[in-house]
């Protein structure tokens, strides 16, 4: 049995983050475990820009936002212990882990930070009719082969979701010589960043057809084709609407899943809006001892967002460790009201080290011109007004943890303009 | 068009007024003035790419120092697949110093250790 103060699941920027945090905030034996050969997580096949704009007020790439992270580890001395893949996280902590260089290990973890990041929805979660040829990717996949294996996918590409991803990879594809068709999005809006829609698809005039969806794959051994048709209001595909696309290769960019199978063996409650565990605003999941930050507690935009919630999770981390965790504090809950989805902490500690508190959430659809706010009962701890909300760019505030004090409970919620502030 | 300064996305409307000057509309901070400006007039992208590595199957990924013009994007990308970098690379190193007259220098995003 190996003791450490504060065991960190995962390198990739969330895990950075937490153990440097944690480190900072004294902590001596602090250890990073991952999987990957080398640290940086899923930044580094992100070869694209647009990194760091909040965080370091510069534009990076994925794999130079991940080597500041890196370079601090290394220079605190914080060990991350890779091809190590951890089997089971037990309620009290002791997490088991194997690795080819050191086999079975069983750590006993005073803390453990859970930043095991997210997956992508696979084809198998779509059903759609057709074969099962070879030439069927998920964006992410597609996005290790070219920028890290060097390897083409294809040549002819129909790209299905419109998510970030998807978007990127649609411009990396055509930059390394592919023809890009189109890329299909079933809702009626994309669910990818403004900047990648313009700098993506319509740099390259790669069309971006919404309700629509791939109804069928062709092909035997390798895709041929796909049939794409319109959806109506309901996502049913419109009988007459067919459009074939002959290519060699779909590409699935439709939705991020947080990868919590850890989390369940460790007895953690997870959400089923966010998918991750329901944290407060310590990032403490209800395991005492037990934090989750980055993709694998709910799926974010920016990864500068998650560098910040993770220094959190670290940091209240390090406390648990060094101090055996605050005892029983009066929890606020938070939830979602109208427009608003999956609402990040979904409880608030009447008693935090941080002043601030930090709130996050997904609008449930598109609203123009509108409100959203903070609640509790008549009072309105905060409003912010917005020209646009849409599902794909998440909404976030700090709030001074003092409005809090003495509440039963919040609730976040959208209000359209027609109703007056 | 859609101002991608920053995830807010505003929707700018850019026009000439009476004067022959660019108007920018939409726009909720002075980037978005400018990009919008900027869009019409002079578009420029940060173009990212790969590059081969002699003696190692995971290319070097790189990027161009400053944004070049839209138009010379496939330009910039045909001489930086030319190019092959030798380990050992570190973030920043200079793979091309000006490509394609643009007076911008093609730049390494990764390390690269010695083979």
């Amino acid at each position: 049995m190996i003791e450490v103060e504060v065991l960190v699941v995962g390198a990739g920027p969330a895990g950075l983050a937490a153990a440097i945090a944690a480190r900072e905030a004294g902590c001596s034996k602090v250890l990073i475990l991952e999987r990957d050969d080398a640290p940086g997580g899923i930044l580094q096949q992100c070869i694209h820009p647009g990194f760091g704009l909040h965080r370091f007020k510069e534009e990076l790439t994925g794999p130079e936002y991940a080597q500041r992270f890196i370079d601090r580890v290394n220079a605190e001395n914080i060990p991350v212990q890779c091809r190590t893949m951890v089997l089971d996280i037990s309620q009290d902590r002791k997490v088991t882990a194997v690795s080819p260089e050191n086999g079975v290990q069983v750590f006993s973890a005073k803390a453990v930070v859970l930043a095991m990041g997210c997956r992508e929805r696979p084809r198998g979660a779509l059903m759609i009719p057709g074969t099962r040829p070879a030439g069927v990717y998920t964006a992410g996949t597609a996005q290790r082969l070219v920028n890290m294996e060097g390897l083409m996918p294809g040549k002819r590409v129909v790209v299905l979701g419109s998510g970030d991803i998807g978007l990127i990879m649609s411009r990396r594809m055509t930059f390394q010589g592919a023809k890009v068709l189109a890329c299909v999005e079933l809702m009626p809006y994309s669910s990818g960043l403004k900047r990648n829609i313009v700098q993506c698809l319509d740099d390259f005039g790669i069309p971006l057809l919404l309700s629509h969806t791939v109804t069928k794959i062709h092909g035997r051994e390798r895709v041929e084709g796909v049939t794409v048709m319109r959806v109506d209001e309901r996502r049913v595909p419109v009988p007459g609407s067919e459009q074939y696309f002959e290519c060699d290769t779909l590409m699935l960019s439709v939705g991020l899943i947080p990868e919590n199978e850890l989390s369940l063996k460790a007895g953690v409650k997870l959400s089923p809006v966010t998918g991750g565990p329901e944290v407060d605003d310590s990032m403490q999941t209800g395991v005492p001892g037990v934090f989750a930050c980055g993709n694998v507690l709910h799926v974010h935009d920016l990864v500068d967002y998650v560098s910040l919630e993770s220094e959190t999770a670290g940091r209240a981390a390090a406390a648990f460790a060094l101090g055996g965790g605050a005892g029983d504090v009066k929890k606020i809950p938070v939830s979602d009201g109208f427009g608003v989805r999956g609402c990040v902490p979904q409880e608030i500690s009447a008693a935090g080290s941080d002043d601030k508190v930090a709130l996050s959430f997904r609008p449930a659809g598109v609203y123009r011109k509108a409100w959203w706010r903070v609640r509790s009962g008549d009072k309105v701890l905060h409003k912010q007004f917005a020209m646009i909300l849409t599902p794909g760019e998440s909404q976030r505030v700090e709030l001074n943890r003092k409005l809090f004090e003495g509440l039963d409970g919040v609730v976040v919620e959208v209000v359209q303009s027609e109703e007056k502030q | 068009m859609i101002c991608i300064g920053c995830p807010m996305g505003c929707v700018l409307t850019v026009s000439r007024d009476g004067n022959g000057e660019l108007q920018v509309e939409g726009a909720t901070c002075g980037r978005g003035k400018a990009y919008g400006i900027k869009e019409m007039t002079a578009p420029e992208r940060t173009v990212t790419a790969l590059v081969r590595v002699e003696g190692c199957r995971q290319p070097l990924c790189v990027k161009t120092a400053k944004p070049v013009p839209k138009g010379k994007i496939f330009e910039v990308l045909e001489s930086i697949k030319a190019v092959t970098a030798v380990p050992p690379v570190n973030i920043g190193d200079v793979v091309i110093p000006d490509v394609c007259g643009t007076g911008v220098a093609v730049v390494a995003t990764r390390y690269v250790r010695r083979g």
